[in-house]
């Protein structure tokens, strides 16, 4: 129930998560109630079953590609701080966080970290290049069968050709933010949460 | 000794006479006036203790109680996927000549998918609707925070009340209630004569009723009458909990269709038979569609049969939407008369999350609740219109169902409570994908692809 849901997550833990993410206390409390209720096996993590119960999410193309960015490498649960955090790439940049103190270490949602986000959805074998392989792998997903072959392969070859500039026919984490220097990855990767 | 045995008889002569005073004016369908004014009372105490809550957290701004937000967590960004990914692709100055495709592109799919992770519309209906304010019961309690010693003294004063007055109260009228259907319908059965068995049968069914609501408190505003259905109908309503079907059948008689039990269900289903028909269908009948259509179908065109009650979610739902209705239900013919239940959920929580409560902790929990407050809406009746198929219909019938309680209309089915949901709207959503990213141009190489996706 809902009352021993919240009794769970303590005040020091609440902080840690607000120095770490950046969200305010009501949001960490509010997104553990969810949390939890996404738990159905009230163990205190979520498995890919649970994502997977959302229909919304379940019939997302690249759905199971974001649900892998909540597990880390090979496990198969996620507890609250890592669901947090994965989260936290997705809060929107505030304005008094773009003056903050550059000596700090980079925070989760910075424009930077979002592009990551979004590179390590491509590059699956975290090998740090985006291959002609793995581009195809994610058009596929989110063409489904309505393309064939070789009209997916010629747009994988073309997308690699704009953005490739050291000819290793991969995409490079600086190629693709190069790529995308234009877009307003603020705006687009961010979910505006409430108070 | 002799104390005790007095004791002991004054409180078997208070009993009756409360079941008296309960059980009598409700079989004839009027009212001493109790539970309304215990209604107002509660109304009164729960507004207090609502501002005496307020005024606690105004006090203590530092405590870490959120309000539940009434428009969810976040704010979504409501574009179509074609206007997003046209915001996307602005920056692509140079001219795309084949494939109209960005590493962008896929943007769009993650922020919605991260949104539905921190706030979908769909599963939150299958568990209950949050408050907004404490009603004074400790199982609608999330985040209990001691605000002041009179709010816990009638929170306490609450629970005895509750459990040690109104529910043995209740649980001896449900008894006698459900044993009464049981024995007046068989007894019904025994009568060979036509009318008087239907009129004897309406009214011992009217009365099981009520004395059941009386078991649970339950008061229930009927609107707009005169729509009430008739015989040779259909009756169509939203599913909240098994309890729906005692406050519809407080106003009037109905056919109930459902499966065939064993046990204490099987003994009142098949007593109730007897009296009138009902439609209960064996397991294996219920996989046969077409053998359940054409028995409803031929129930509904005997004329002076009482209405079918169907509930075409299939499943209960919170009561804050409604779910997709099943179109089984709209293919039968015959006239619709659409209904609308709503709970009031100060009083008590209605929902029966069946992966959560069975029925008899579910029946339980009803019965130690303040009340069952509840608004019933009979919605004009509606027939299939000409080239009309039954899905549309059953999507107009459910719009004014909704539209009607002030619940939310939607699409989703109510099945995704335990079912996964179909892969078609995936398809969908890779279909309309594929559109912009083949644009107007190049239908030269199209050949549908025929391996298995990748993953």
């Amino acid at each position: 129930m809902g009352s021993r849901a919240s009794t769970l997550l303590r005040e020091e833990e609440i902080e840690e998560i607000k120095k770490e993410t950046g969200f305010s206390h009501s949001q960490i409390t509010r997104l553990y109630s969810r949390f939890t209720s996404l738990d159905k096996g009230e163990n205190g993590t979520l498995g890919r079953e649970d994502f997977q119960r959302i229909p919304e999410l379940a019939i997302n193309p690249l759905g199971d590609r974001i649900i892998n960015a909540f597990f880390p490498e090979g496990e198969d649960q996620v507890n609250f701080r890592g669901f947090m955090r994965t989260l936290a790439h997705f809060r929107p940049i505030e304005d008094n966080e773009k003056n903050k103190d550059h000596t700090a270490s980079e925070p989760l949602n910075s424009r930077s970290n979002k592009l990551l986000f979004a590179f390590r959805l491509y590059d699956l074998d975290r090998d740090d290049k985006i291959s002609r392989d793995e581009l195809l792998q994610v058009l596929r997903m989110m063409v489904g069968v309505n393309i064939s072959d070789e009209q997916l392969g010629s747009i994988a070859d073309r997308t690699i050709q704009e953005a490739d500039q050291n000819g290793d026919n991969s995409i490079s984490f600086n190629e693709f933010i190069k790529v995308l220097e234009k877009v307003d990855v603020e705006q687009k990767m961010s979910i505006r949460f409430l108070h | 000794m002799e104390n005790s045995l007095k004791q002991r008889r004054g409180l078997q002569v208070w009993f009756s006479v409360m079941i008296g005073l309960i059980m009598i004016p409700a079989m004839f369908g009027l009212s001493l006036g109790v539970t309304s004014v215990y209604i107002q009372i509660l109304v009164k105490i729960l507004e207090w203790s609502t501002l005496r809550i307020q005024r606690g957290h105004r006090d203590r701004p530092t405590l870490p109680v959120p309000a539940p937000l009434p428009n969810g967590l976040i704010q979504r960004e409501g574009g179509s996927m074609e206007h997003e990914m046209g915001e996307l692709r602005r920056y692509r100055t140079q001219s795309i000549s084949r494939g109209e495709f960005a590493l962008s592109d896929s943007f769009y799919f993650y922020r919605k998918g991260l949104e539905s992770i921190v706030d979908d519309q769909v599963t939150q209906r299958f568990s209950s609707e949050e408050l907004v304010s404490w009603n004074l019961l400790t199982r609608t309690n999330h985040n209990f925070h001691y605000i002041s010693l009179r709010l816990t003294v009638i929170w306490g004063l609450g629970v005895i009340i509750r459990y040690c007055v109104l529910f043995p109260l209740r649980i001896t009228l449900a008894i006698i209630g459900l044993s009464w259907l049981v024995i007046g319908t068989s007894l019904v059965g025994f009568l060979p004569n036509r009318r008087v068995k239907n009129w004897l049968s309406e009214l011992v069914h009217l009365m099981c009723y009520r004395i059941c609501a009386r078991g649970l408190s339950a008061t229930i505003q009927y609107h707009n009458k005169n729509n009430k259905p008739q015989k040779g109908g259909i009756c169509v309503a939203n599913h909240t909990s098994p309890i729906d079907i005692v406050i519809l059948a407080n106003d009037g008689c109905y056919a109930m269709v459902g499966q065939s039990h064993s046990g204490l269900m099987g003994v009142i289903q098949r007593s109730m038979v007897r009296s009138c028909p009902h439609v209960w269908f064996e397991r294996s009948e219920m996989r046969d569609r077409h053998a359940v259509t054409s028995r409803l179908r031929a129930h509904v065109a005997a004329k002076s049969n009482l209405p079918i009650l169907i509930f075409p979610e299939g499943t209960c739902i919170n009561n804050t939407s409604v779910m997709m209705f099943k179109k089984g239900s709209f293919e039968i013919g015959g006239t619709i008369y659409p209904v609308a239940i709503k709970y009031d959920p100060r009083f008590g929580d209605a929902f029966w999350n069946s992966a959560k409560y069975n029925m008899v902790s579910y029946l339980l929990r009803m019965m130690t609740s303040w009340a069952i407050v509840v608004n019933v809406w009979y919605l004009p009746p509606m027939t299939r219109q000409e080239g009309e198929d039954a899905t549309k219909f059953a999507n107009r019938v459910k719009s004014a169902i909704a539209h009607q309680g002030g619940l939310l209309d939607m699409a989703w089915d109510g099945s995704l409570k335990r079912d996964k949901v179909k892969e078609e709207f995936k398809e969908h959503q890779q279909k309309m994908y594929s559109s912009m990213v083949v644009g107007k141009k190049a239908r030269t190489s199209q050949e549908p692809h025929t391996e298995s996706t990748k993953r």
